[in-house]
């Protein structure tokens, strides 16, 4: 019998289940290395080498390699986990989450001072809110792409 | 015997740590965050309790996913600020109660929850902040918490997290404990985390401002209702991340007003009450409740 799932119809958002979790442990777990200093510069002085050191997927070493954490939580990663790469390249929490949109960090840092995203629109996969597929991405990216159509 | 007299609701965003951390609260991005706190730095010195019993969650920091427990006691003499990739907190270590944590673990588990008990474990943000928040800078060798600390951790990070309805009867049964406790100990407990945040994809950033405050109109004056808030609402409403706030359930179920899972007491008295967006990418929510 299927597990009751409720959360798939959210926008823009992937719920770190148990099916997940499954996915990512790897991943998480290489993430959770970089908590250690010493693993932090083995990491830096060469990426590839160091992910190779994990059973991941291939996948999920170029998600990593190419900073975009949309594509590592598709392939089972959590953000608290995903947090250490941000971390140890020297990111805040701000800068991570807003790289998740498409924004500038600028316009991420206007959007939260102006009281954040409205949940209009955004409850449910199929409306018209400024986090639904079909208006990806946001910010002046999201204008720029528009006007190359 | 030892009494809950009061509970304390607050986020506690790291981002806040950092700000203090770094002696940016005067900066204008800051300051209405902090101005919020004035009163409770000031209450907590007023009214020192002899224990804090902190319910937090855990960010991938002492639990990776080598083992996820739902919730977690500790029981240790001390916790150290951990290195969540930025280096640690420069704030004092923790230090526990092992006596009166040893003795909530065997009452809430005889009472049916099924708690796991940490000896050692390292504290991340999500206990440090809460403290810093209503004690203030604090030097991390010179200067010490207030009083000792129970860490109490609650999985919020893999779903199925534990229902509203779940915690709200934990915190009954660890207001049962606190009670059977012989030595007569103020007790104060905390709920931490929320209020609305997503920190992923393309729905980061959410907030909602109407939603948070009509939830803690609610868990204040109506807790038995709010406890029946499912997952799923705070998913839509209140984002990803906004789930957090089950813990807060626990603190509300532990005040003296709730009996058997019905509220037949007088209600708590709303001794502070706070709310400003954002800090960083969540909306920050804070009450003091005290029993009348």
């Amino acid at each position: 019998m299927a597990l009751d799932k409720p959360y798939t119809d959210v926008p823009g958002t992937i719920i770190f289940d148990a099916e997940q979790s499954r996915k990512g442990y790897w991943l998480n777990q290489f993430c959770m290395s970089l908590m250690k200093a010493g693993n932090r510069e083995k990491f830096k002085a060469n990426e590839r080498a160091y992910l190779d050191e994990w059973p991941m997927t291939e996948e999920q070493k170029q998600a990593v390699l190419a900073r975009d954490l949309n594509w590592c939580m598709r392939t089972g990663g959590n953000i608290y986990f995903l947090a250490k790469i941000g971390a140890t390249d020297g990111k805040s929490f701000q800068q991570m989450a807003g790289s998740m949109t498409g924004m500038t960090e600028e316009e991420y840092r206007n959007m939260m001072v102006n009281g954040g995203r409205s949940v209009e629109g955004n409850r449910y996969i199929g409306e018209d809110g400024d986090a639904q597929a079909h208006r990806q991405p946001q910010g002046s990216a999201g204008q720029a792409a528009q006007k190359g159509n | 015997m030892a009494r809950i007299t009061a509970s304390v609701y607050t986020s506690h965003v790291p981002a806040i740590g950092a700000a203090m951390d770094l002696g940016k609260t005067k900066e204008d991005y800051w300051k209405p965050v902090f101005a919020g706190y004035d009163f409770s730095k000031q209450w907590m010195k007023d009214n020192k309790p002899d224990v804090i019993f902190l319910v937090y969650n855990d960010h991938a920091t002492a639990f990776s996913l080598e083992m996820i427990p739902t919730f977690a006691i500790g029981t240790a003499a001390e916790y150290k600020p951990a290195d969540e990739g930025w280096g640690p907190r420069p704030v004092p270590v923790v230090k526990g109660h092992p006596e009166l944590a040893s003795h909530i673990a065997q009452s809430v588990i005889q009472q049916d929850f099924d708690l796991t008990i940490v000896n050692q474990m390292d504290v991340d943000h999500g206990l440090t902040v809460p403290l810093s928040l209503m004690c203030g800078e604090l030097d991390p060798v010179k200067d010490a918490w207030p009083c000792p600390v129970i860490p109490f951790a609650v999985n919020v990070v893999q779903y199925p997290v534990p229902s509203g309805l779940r915690c709200f009867n934990l915190g009954q049964a660890i207001r049962k404990a606190v009670e059977s406790y012989d030595e007569d100990l103020n007790v104060h407990i905390w709920g931490t985390g929320g209020m609305s945040h997503q920190l992923q994809g393309a729905r980061a950033g959410l907030i909602n401002r109407e939603w948070d405050n009509a939830w803690l109109d609610q868990l204040i004056n109506d807790p038995v209702a709010c406890a029946q808030t499912p997952h799923i609402d705070y998913v839509r409403e209140a984002g990803s991340e906004g789930i957090e706030l089950v813990m807060w359930l626990i603190a509300r179920g532990a005040m003296a007003d709730v009996n058997d899972g019905k509220v037949t007491g007088k209600p708590p008295r709303v001794t502070h009450r706070f709310y400003h967006v954002p800090a960083s990418n969540t909306a920050v929510g804070h009450a003091i409740l005290e029993n009348s």
